[in-house]
């Protein structure tokens, strides 16, 4: 067994001796991500979704399949998948059909996960994703409409496991993209952008942790040029991009060793072991389950008007790529600077309330919420919801940089003060307290200026005999005179004037 | 279609229905008359029909995105064969 | 008292000439005696029924009574019923107490109704003979050493016997039907969709409909009236205008035009109950109707369809008893995978085993299209037969079993034997049609025979008006065993 280190270097270079040959692999995947809507109850029964109740007083008849018990499906959970089908460009499916999973597990009361197998809800559509080499689409093949199960713990109960339904049906949206993502940092940029899109169009809470939203990934590897698919295994449970990240890494290793150790890749299910940063076997194909798919009788066919499709389109908001291209058209961002800001509704919806209390000066605003502000968020561990510093004042602080009042410096310094809630968050008071009003006028900072150059002759010759790094020692006492509060543009300029009279 | 006690063991295992060989035997007997019936289906043609799930043709109904149950957990629990700290138990699950 | 029909039973409660106390305990006594030979019940409460007895008794005295207030009612038990043991004649369910009420059961307590006991049953409803109960066979009160058909025994044996004036049945493939034909009562199984099968332990879920069980159409058309109705809580529940099934009782039948499906009399039938069917014709014949001849050229078909569709739901449908929540656990096992499987060995009987196997293998992979999709198509092309015949009569009669009721122990061995028990009446449940059976005759050792009347979609109150006008001039249905 090759250690993990060399299959990921092996991997990385993705070049491999075969026979005599130098053998290229080309990686395929495909992801499967579970995304929890975000709906208050279930999504066939009443029963209430919230995260953290002690365990099964969120389960209701339905939920333990209580013998007689029938689903009704939740308005909610259709509305917003029929949300994520527009936002991607897909086909919306008219009737849309429900149909059993058939399988045994303790989490899965009824025996059998109501999903949903032909006519989906969601057909089709498209995320595009950036890439080191630019702009890539990656094709969606269907996102269907499914309930989640429950939960078993495994602290011991006398050799007993403990079965927890409260999660049992939480609505999911099941999203399934083609197999077009060709490495583990598609993987993981198709899986954040889709991350950003839920969240942005408000269909899931995006918790990772809270296991919001999962991924598994279909991972296969084939000689590059070739067009047949290699035999591919899933990874399941991938709950952090990191981990998506890793366990992709460790399974193309693993397949691109056996292959070139000539042996076969068996399909399989694999589960991503963390603390080992190692795939394992889950079950293989042959134990895999006979699903019995059938439509569920007990639901009929969804039939969704193309009425109610438009009216959910005219709630669904400006999407993040639209939002990226705007910004950099209107507010000349990098495509960087764009995509940052809009990671999420929050933070665009922040820049843009901000940019409109300031118009004209969009990088400036830019740079203060992906620095300053992004950092004390993440230091605070906040979310920009819940931001101290609201965009009107952030604003105000900025218009005070712009209009010369303070320098950026000082708006540092006011910053501090506004986020600790400090004199009534008001910035001009701020700054009429602390004394941080730039010095602007021209007689008094020409009267420094001239103290300055007096009392440090040996300087002005040092930079007159061309030693450039004596203006830069005169500015720094300037400013130390002025305790910061001079122009730097403004000092720079009339030293120079000066120096060079 | 001629099935085997195989088949009958396959099909057990996915209904999670313990069988022994006796019983396999048995209900192989039973389920071979079964689908000799079953079989006279296949000699109608139905190619061209649209498969029929539902006796009306109706249309899924929609319930509103209202919590409405409150916790009975108490009550759920009272009938099951083992509970422990609000939890149903079972045999130790191996993933 | 026991005899008389629940129109008379309700105008004498009204009318406080006996109290709902007295009437349940009548039943009650009733059953205490003639139970332990029948076994048509598996739960008598006498506590609960005789509590809701005086509710009754306290709503008619506040004048808030309607016409079902204080009538016991013995209800099936695959409906769940909160505090009642509710087994569905299962082992698997031998202690399940429901902690929630059915959607029929909730209608039956609203209107004032006494529930008087859960009969016994075929187990979740699979069989024609009753036998398959885990709580023991129960026998047909016109002839104890015969079967009183299922999966409905129980009940259909409780209104024969006189245990209780009115009972609920389920109807899959002729569960309603053939045990109300085998037992020489009346029975209806509405159009998919007008009782909620919330809380109806499910069979098959695209063909299971919940039907009154009584002595005479006009009873029926009581309970109709309180069993019917929308229930959110059911996906497949119809939202429609209420409807007084009792409404077309009186009207004439001149000019009703009956169907005669030549595939119905065809051979199969013995000679007892051709002759009862072809008498009971020429009564309506005498009402004014006239009969023709049509064809339902798929419906012979019924049989393996049913057989494939029902148990392919079916084995669906009872994934849930795993023994992890409720119901039976075995005592021991080696681990989880064990645990289930011995459970589910344990709690199922033999038919019901039989049943999932076959829906598990119909449903599996490679066999899905050949059989599952293929019985959905022929299934489509049965409901297009009756449709098609429907352009050219009003209702469609025919017998409701083959023959007389079987000896116990006769076809218990054979199921196929067994499944042809329903080869008339299962065409019914696939369409989603309402279908009903009244008492037309007797057979040898007077065991009854039924009559089995098919109608179009929603057309209830029809079938309810020709089988009553039928009862006014026969006197099979006031005829009594005991």
């Amino acid at each position: 067994m090759c250690n993990r280190q060399s299959e990921f270097v092996c991997y990385r270079e993705t070049q491999f001796i075969a026979g005599n040959q130098i053998m290229q692999w080309e990686i395929v995947i495909g992801l499967e991500v579970h995304a929890q809507l975000s709906t208050r109850s279930k999504i066939f029964s009443g029963a209430s979704t919230a995260y953290g109740a002690p365990p099964n007083t969120q389960a209701c008849v339905i939920d333990l399949a209580l013998p007689g018990v029938l689903p009704v499906l939740n308005k909610g959970a259709v509305e917003r998948a029929i949300r994520f089908g527009l936002s991607v460009g897909a086909a919306i499916n008219s009737p849309s059909i429900f149909a059993r999973k058939n399988y045994f597990y303790p989490d899965l009361p009824k025996g059998y996960q109501i999903s949903q197998y032909e006519l989906p809800v969601v057909q089709g559509g498209t995320i595009q994703i950036q890439t080191e080499s630019g702009e890539k689409i990656i094709r969606l093949t269907r996102a269907h409409l499914e309930e989640d199960a429950g939960k078993s713990l495994h602290e011991d109960f006398h050799g007993m496991s403990g079965i927890d339904l409260n999660r049992a049906g939480t609505p999911l949206l099941e999203i399934v993209s083609e197999p077009d993502i060709r490495s583990s940092a598609e993987a993981v940029a198709y899986a954040k952008t889709l991350h950003t899109l839920v969240r942005w169009i408000g269909i899931c809470d995006g918790n990772m942790q809270e296991g919001s939203f999962r991924c598994d990934a279909n991972v296969s590897v084939r000689p590059k040029g070739t067009e047949k698919l290699g035999t591919r295994c899933e990874i399941k449970n991938l709950n952090s991009f990191r981990f998506l990240e890793k366990a992709i890494d460790f399974e193309v290793g693993r397949q691109v060793e056996i292959l070139e150790d000539g042996g076969v890749i068996r399909q399989e299910t694999r589960l991503y072991d963390a603390n080992r940063d190692e795939t394992r076997t889950m079950r293989t194909k042959e134990d895999a389950n006979d699903y019995r798919y059938f439509p569920d009788p007990d639901l009929l066919p969804l039939e969704i008007s193309p009425a109610w499709i438009e009216q959910i389109g005219q709630t669904l908001p400006e999407l993040p790529r639209a939002r990226q291209q705007r910004y950099m058209a209107e507010f000349a961002l990098s495509q960087y600077d764009a995509s940052v800001l809009t990671a999420s509704r929050e933070t665009a919806d922040f820049f843009e309330a901000t940019v409109r209390h300031l118009p004209g000066h969009g990088k400036l605003c830019a740079n203060w919420i992906m620095g300053e502000i992004s950092g004390q968020l993440n230091k605070d561990g906040i979310e920009v919801g819940s931001c101290p510093i609201g965009p009107d004042r952030l604003a105000t602080l900025l218009a005070r940089i712009v209009d010369e009042t303070i320098s950026g410096k000082a708006a540092k310094t006011i910053f501090d003060s506004l986020w600790k809630g400090e004199s009534g968050q008001d910035v001009d008071i701020i700054i009429a307290e602390k004394g941080l009003k730039q010095i602007t006028d021209d007689g008094a900072l020409e009267t420094l200026v001239d103290q300055v150059l007096a009392a440090n002759p040996q300087q002005v010759a040092d930079y007159r005999g061309g030693k450039e790094k004596a203006f830069n020692s005169l500015i720094g006492q300037i400013m130390k005179a002025t305790q910061g509060k001079a122009n730097p543009a403004q000092v720079n300029a009339m030293l120079k004037r000066k120096l060079e009279a | 279609m001629t099935l085997t006690v195989d088949d009958v063991k396959r099909i057990a295992d996915l209904a999670y229905i313990e069988i022994n060989e006796d019983e396999a035997h048995a209900a192989l007997t039973q389920l071979s008359g079964i689908f000799g019936l079953i079989e006279s289906m296949q000699a109608v043609d139905a190619s061209n029909v649209e498969p029929m799930s539902h006796a009306q043709s109706v249309t899924q109904r929609l319930r509103e995105d209202t919590v409405t149950e409150m916790d009975q957990r108490e009550l759920f629990q009272s009938i099951a064969p083992d509970v422990e700290a609000g939890l149903y138990l079972v045999p130790k699950v191996i993933e | 008292m026991l005899n008389a029909s629940l129109k008379q039973l309700s105008a004498q409660l009204a009318q406080k000439k006996i109290s709902s106390v007295e009437l349940t305990t009548e039943c009650l006594d009733r059953i205490k005696r003639l139970n332990p030979e029948y076994n048509a019940f598996i739960t008598v409460n006498e506590e609960m029924s005789l509590a809701q007895a005086q509710a009754a008794d306290a709503m008619i005295a506040s004048g808030q009574s309607g016409p079902l207030t204080g009538i016991p009612v013995a209800q099936k038990d695959i409906f769940c019923a909160k505090g009642w043991l509710t087994t569905c004649g299962s082992k698997m369910l031998s202690n399940f107490v429901s902690p929630y009420d059915a959607g029929v059961i909730e209608r039956f307590n609203a209107a004032g109704a006494v529930n008087i006991g859960k009969t016994n049953m075929d187990e979740f409803a699979m069989g024609s003979s009753n036998e398959t109960s885990y709580f023991g066979f129960v026998r047909n009160p016109w002839d104890i050493n015969a079967v009183p058909g299922g999966s409905s025994g129980g009940a259909a044996c409780a209104v024969a016997a006189r245990l209780a004036p009115a009972a609920t049945g389920t109807d899959t493939g002729g569960s309603i039907r053939q045990p109300a034909a085998l037992c020489g009562i009346s029975g209806i199984k509405p159009t998919y969709g007008l009782v909620s099968r919330y809380g109806m332990i499910a069979f098959a879920s695209s063909l299971d409909q919940g039907g009154p069980m009584a002595k005479s159409a006009e009873d029926l058309a009581m309970l109709l009236n309180v069993m019917v109705g929308f229930d959110v809580r059911d996906s497949t529940s119809l939202q429609r205008d209420v409807e007084d099934y009792a409404g077309e009782l009186q009207k004439p039948l001149h000019g009703l035009r009956i169907g005669l499906p030549k595939e119905y009399f065809a051979a199969g039938m013995s000679s007892e109950v051709e002759l009862a069917v072809t008498n009971a014709l020429e009564e309506f014949r005498k009402l004014g109707a006239q009969t023709i001849e049509v064809s339902l050229p798929n419906v012979p078909l019924s049989i393996p369809v049913y057989y494939v569709l029902a148990p392919a739901e079916a084995s669906s449908n009872l994934s849930r008893f795993d023994g992890v929540r409720y119901g039976h656990r075995a005592e021991s096992y080696t681990d989880l995978a064990d645990m289930y499987r011995k459970s589910r060995a344990q709690g199922f009987g033999a038919e019901v085993k039989r049943r999932i196997l076959i829906g598990t293998y119909v449903l599996s992979h490679g066999y899905y299209d050949a059989y599952y999709i293929k019985a959905q198509k022929l299934r489509r092309l049965i409901a297009q037969d009756f449709a098609d015949a429907y352009q050219q009569c009003d209702v469609i009669m025919g017998p409701t079993t083959p023959t007389v009721a079987f000896n116990l122990g006769e076809k218990s061995g054979d199921p196929i034997q067994m499944y042809l028990s329903d080869i008339y009446t299962s065409a019914a449940n696939l369409t989603g049609m309402p279908a009903m059976s009244i008492p037309v005759g007797f057979g040898e050792k007077k065991r009854p025979i039924g009559l089995h009347l098919i109608g179009n979609y929603f057309r209830e109150a029809q079938l309810l008006n020709i089988a009553h006008q039928y009862q006014q001039v026969t006197d099979w249905h006031v005829q009594s065993p005991v």
